[in-house]
């Protein structure tokens, strides 16, 4: 075990009163913070101070803070949920930092994500494709008998993964174009591996698709950037599943 | 016909566009480095080649009719992609780290790719729009090739090609939704190869040719 120290970085961190104001990198000394910390309490530490100084503190996201809820993240040193492989925000730690490191904060940059201030940005977005089609329709009633469908393990595994998706949005930040393709993608494959999910699934891929591209989201280029930072590491062969579903939905089915 | 251009566009149907026409041009890359490779053989072989495509009349109408479309599906669809998704980010961040899934050829395909229609461009309007009233294919090659300029421009064309190719394989059969655990590292594996044969097989002909001709 290692034990704790404490250690002082310089923060560059993005600073925007609101949707419409033009915001700007501040510069903030971090001082002794313990490496036992979280990346979020290393700046409710330093808010503190802004608070007792007089300043406005750092506005940023965060809700669980045990890696499940997906409500923080922040562009660190220009890695969505910082450096850490298959990390949230709020689990990344200070030991991963050096005394007297430079980080870099800056909020998720992408034309569906508008900041509202500083680091907290309006990803509605991600809901409003939910609404479009992430969903199945189940009449309510008498809950059903268990093992009534069979569905094999293998399956299952795969579904699960898909829906291991935390909404964070950090696919959408680490990709080069914006992209969504990488929630949806997990959305669509959740659904459409399981036999709850087929009736609907030529409608909800075509709905999704055309909501992602709507609401100014990119297009996937195969970086697969997303993959690699996704805190839940997502495939991208739920890319490629979503493409099929929609080619599927739109060539072949009788969905308009 | 609502519903087919509806779903073409879209942005996975324009990126199907980008992928069946780039694999089209794949296709076409092999075909003409098989060709190519009759330069080793000198000047007669080269020129039977020639003649003998030529000879083909309508068919070869045809293909470069094919070609010139394809090419076209593929600049425009290309570009309108590339717009939208600088687009899509209108606030760039000010520090950029890959996380390890972009490579050179991923993160330079817009700017490979125009640099490809620019030499194409070139190209056509060395050998293709070239007067042979009173020269074989192969002295038009042969008197381009010499100079150094030209080695220098075809070398770095077919490098960025190479790039290009490197990232465009694999990422149309992921469009697709080729994407299978037992065959995708399969797929990636013969996209880099694929790059690196047009790379050198393309790359040494005009070496080649400016060693012979000089």
């Amino acid at each position: 075990m290692t034990t704790a120290k404490n250690i002082s970085l310089t923060l560059k961190v993005w600073r925007q009163k609101g949707a419409n104001v033009r915001g700007k990198l501040e510069t903030y000394q971090a001082k002794d913070i313990s490496t036992d910390m979280s990346f979020l309490e290393m700046i409710d530490v330093v808010n503190e101070k802004l608070t007792l100084d007089g300043q406005d503190p750092i506005a940023f996201d965060h809700d669980c803070r045990e890696g499940i809820c997906g409500m923080c993240g922040a562009v660190v040193n220009g890695r969505a949920h910082g450096p850490e492989k298959g990390t949230t925000l709020c689990q990344l730690h200070i030991r991963h930092f050096s005394d007297g490191d430079t980080v870099v904060i800056e909020p998720w940059r992408s034309r569906a994500f508008p900041v509202i201030k500083d680091l907290a940005v309006d990803r509605g977005a991600l809901d409003k494709l939910i609404q479009s089609g992430g969903y199945i329709s189940a009449n309510t009633g008498g809950a059903p008998d268990a093992n009534t469908i069979l569905i094999p393990q293998e399956v299952a595994e795969k579904a699960m993964d898909a829906a291991a998706c935390i909404g964070c949005g950090a696919c959408v930040a680490a990709c080069p174009n914006a992209s969504a393709m990488l929630f949806v993608s997990a959305k669509v494959s959740q659904l459409a591996l399981l036999p709850q999910g087929r009736p609907e699934a030529a409608q909800r891929a075509l709905s999704m698709l055309r909501k992602m591209d709507e609401l100014g989201f990119g297009a996937c280029t195969n970086e697969r950037e997303c993959e690699a930072e996704c805190p839940k590491e997502i495939s991208i062969s739920n890319i490629a599943r979503l493409n099929r579903e929609f080619f599927k939905a739109g060539f072949f089915s009788s969905v308009k | 016909m609502n519903w087919f251009t509806n779903t073409l566009g879209t942005s996975v149907g324009k990126k199907l566009m980008m992928a069946v026409t780039g694999l089209c041009f794949c296709g076409f890359l092999t075909v003409h480095l098989i060709g190519n490779l009759t330069l080793y053989g000198g000047k007669n072989l080269f020129n039977a080649y020639a003649e003998h495509l030529h000879s083909l009349g309508p068919v070869i109408t045809v293909a470069e009719w094919g070609l010139l479309t394809l090419a076209i599906i593929h600049i425009l669809t290309g570009l309108t992609l590339f717009l939208g998704n600088l687009n899509a980010r209108p606030e760039r961040y000010a520090v950029n780290k890959s996380a390890g899934g972009r490579t050179l050829g991923s993160s330079t395909m817009p700017y490979t790719g125009i640099l490809l229609l620019i030499f194409i461009v070139l190209h056509l309007v060395n050998f293709h729009f070239a007067d042979r009233t009173y020269q074989t294919i192969y002295h038009i090659v042969s008197r381009v090739l010499s100079r150094p300029e030209y080695v220098f421009i075809y070398v770095a064309a077919v490098i960025i090609a190479a790039i290009h190719v490197s990232h465009g394989f694999w990422s149309a059969f992921q469009t697709l939704g080729a994407n299978h655990p037992k065959y995708m590292p399969f797929i990636q594996g013969a996209g880099l190869s694929f790059s690196v044969i047009v790379g050198f097989g393309f790359g040494f002909i005009p070496v080649f040719i400016f060693s012979i001709a000089g």
